[in-house]
């Protein structure tokens, strides 16, 4: 259209005056959200607000368009906010990859990826490792040795993925958002609790120490359990078992959280087993026979030398330093 | 041919304050922007020169504010599209030579006034999946900026870090994102503004 319209406001030659009205209403609205924004500047945005409803009107029309898409931020999936995580013990070494940085990756990134991959942070340990993670809803999720758990962060849901080892989680309750432990191909879904979670290959084991918590299959032949204080829940794809246990073999098996393991009448391979899961150097008890052995007793997760001078000791075994392992035997 | 020339009513006053009124904001963007995609069509339909179509929706906002600071209107639709048809009106009686197609039809206000009004019946839930696909259709360097904003809430600054380009490019990003996103959701404009 022509530049000696009336309507012309400012004079941006090859724009339609309202192209250019609009070009200013977005300068503004732009700046307004910029963290940079002053009284002085509302002030002057007021003011140009008020000298022509074109103003106005190309204002509104942008600003509640750009509103509206505040919505999108429910795409920032599960989660708990920018700074979820506040580290309360820097014990072991700790990894964290944040991967929201994915987004830029790749030119066909849509939203739908996002919004399964925005705003995830990984968490990991190291052998050995162990790390207190403090959630911004007040849960606590804690990682035992060689563990990967991602957190998806954001607004609305809680939800996290236990992908490799174990965390104890105590979770704040919060019937509008339920917390959701995705496991390989099962999800605990807490009701208020605190339990433990764990992958062993395609196993998932969980113990409920407080509260109540589902466990479900994900799949065809969706198989789900409710726990109470005390179960012990083992699922695999298609199934899922649940057994009792006392409160005391639970304090035991949480002793690592006080970075020991606690044995009782515990078959000597399975302790070593144990063992092996928090150190390098690996324990390989030679003979079906010798690891039927039960001990008792509390270890450091590190002491593997300990341990195997106690069945040398106590049972009159060989140990032998190999590279890289212990080997004991008759 | 074809401009729009000045009109002879509403030659309005500046709103001043009332542009900061609540009130009247809040009724344009519940009342009138939902409008905006049955008036361009309207337009479209009374009015040959498709350049012109911005800067007469604008006009007809202009003159609905202004009609509606001291009594906000109730239906708004009949009010707006009067509005129009006599926009419309003024402007065809200043062209020299007044073409037929010029004026609109009652048969095509009718119709144009009883279009769906498609906004509206976009339920909430569904909000989300409108706004995905126009983000999804942006240009790619302005859509990654407007995801970073709206969806990560980053600042201006952290966006161009995390892009490495200016902050100057950012904000063209942003306001070209505005811009694109406010016609895909109000179906506005005959020619949506190319990003520069």
């Amino acid at each position: 259209m022509n530049t000696d319209s009336t309507f012309h406001d400012e004079g941006e030659a090859p724009m339609t005056a309202a192209a250019a009205t609009r070009t200013q209403a977005a300068e503004w609205l732009e700046r307004k959200g910029s963290g940079e924004w002053t009284v002085s500047d509302q002030a002057a945005l007021d003011a140009w607000l008020g000298q022509s409803w074109k103003n106005a009107t190309a204002f509104w029309r942008l600003e509640s368009a750009w509103t509206r898409a505040d919505r999108l931020s429910a795409l920032r999936k599960p989660g708990f906010g920018r700074k979820a995580f506040a580290r309360s013990r820097s014990a072991a070494p700790f990894f964290k990859i944040a991967v929201s940085v994915a987004l830029l990756a790749g030119a066909s990134f849509g939203l739908y990826e996002m919004q399964s991959f925005s705003h995830i942070k990984t968490y990991a340990t190291p052998v050995g490792g162990r790390e207190l993670l403090t959630l911004a809803d007040g849960s606590q999720i804690e990682l035992n040795t060689d563990t990967v758990l991602r957190v998806a962060t954001g607004t609305s849901n809680r939800e996290v993925w236990l992908d490799k080892g174990e965390a104890f989680f105590e979770i704040r309750h919060d019937a509008a958002h339920p917390f959701v432990v995705n496991a390989g191909a099962q999800r605990i879904v807490d009701l208020g609790t605190k339990f433990t979670a764990r992958r062993n290959g395609g196993q998932t084991e969980v113990s409920l120490l407080e509260g109540r918590a589902k466990i479900e299959t994900v799949g065809n032949n969706a198989r789900s359990a409710i726990l109470s204080p005390g179960d012990v829940a083992v699922a695999t794809a298609d199934k899922v078992s649940v057994s009792g246990k006392s409160t005391q073999d639970l304090a035991d098996q949480l002793g690592w959280q006080r970075g020991m393991l606690v044995f009782r009448h515990t078959p000597l391979a399975e302790a070593a087993a144990a063992f092996n899961r928090y150190n390098d150097r690996k324990i390989v008890v030679a003979g079906a026979d010798i690891g039927r052995l039960t001990i008792n007793g509390t270890f450091p997760t590190n002491a593997t030398d300990l341990f195997s001078r106690a069945a040398k000791d106590a049972f009159g075994l060989h140990v032998e330093k190999q590279q890289g392992r212990t080997v004991i035997s008759r | 041919m074809g401009e729009i020339s000045g009109n002879n009513r509403n030659q309005a006053e500046p709103p001043g304050a009332a542009a900061t009124a609540p009130e009247l904001r809040a009724w344009f963007v519940r009342e009138v922007l939902p409008l905006e995609a049955a008036l361009m069509q309207f337009l479209r339909r009374s009015w040959r020169n498709p350049a012109d179509l911005d800067d007469l929706c604008q006009e007809v906002y202009a003159r609905a504010c202004e009609a509606a600071r001291e009594k906000l209107p109730n239906p708004t639709k009949p009010f707006l599209f009067a509005i129009a048809r006599n926009l419309i009106i003024d402007h065809v009686r200043h062209e020299n030579v007044v073409s037929i197609e010029a004026v609109a039809d009652p048969d095509m206000l009718s119709t144009s006034m009883e279009a769906p009004n498609q906004e509206r019946s976009v339920m909430a839930r569904e909000e989300l999946h409108v706004l995905q696909s126009v983000i999804d259709r942006l240009p790619e360097r302005c859509r990654q900026a407007v995801v970073m904003q709206k969806v990560e809430g980053l600042t201006r600054r952290e966006i161009a870090s995390r892009m490495g380009i200016s902050e100057k490019t950012v904000k063209r990003h942003l306001e070209d994102g505005m811009c694109a996103l406010a016609d895909a959701l109000y179906g506005a404009s005959g020619h949506p503004r190319q990003p520069k």
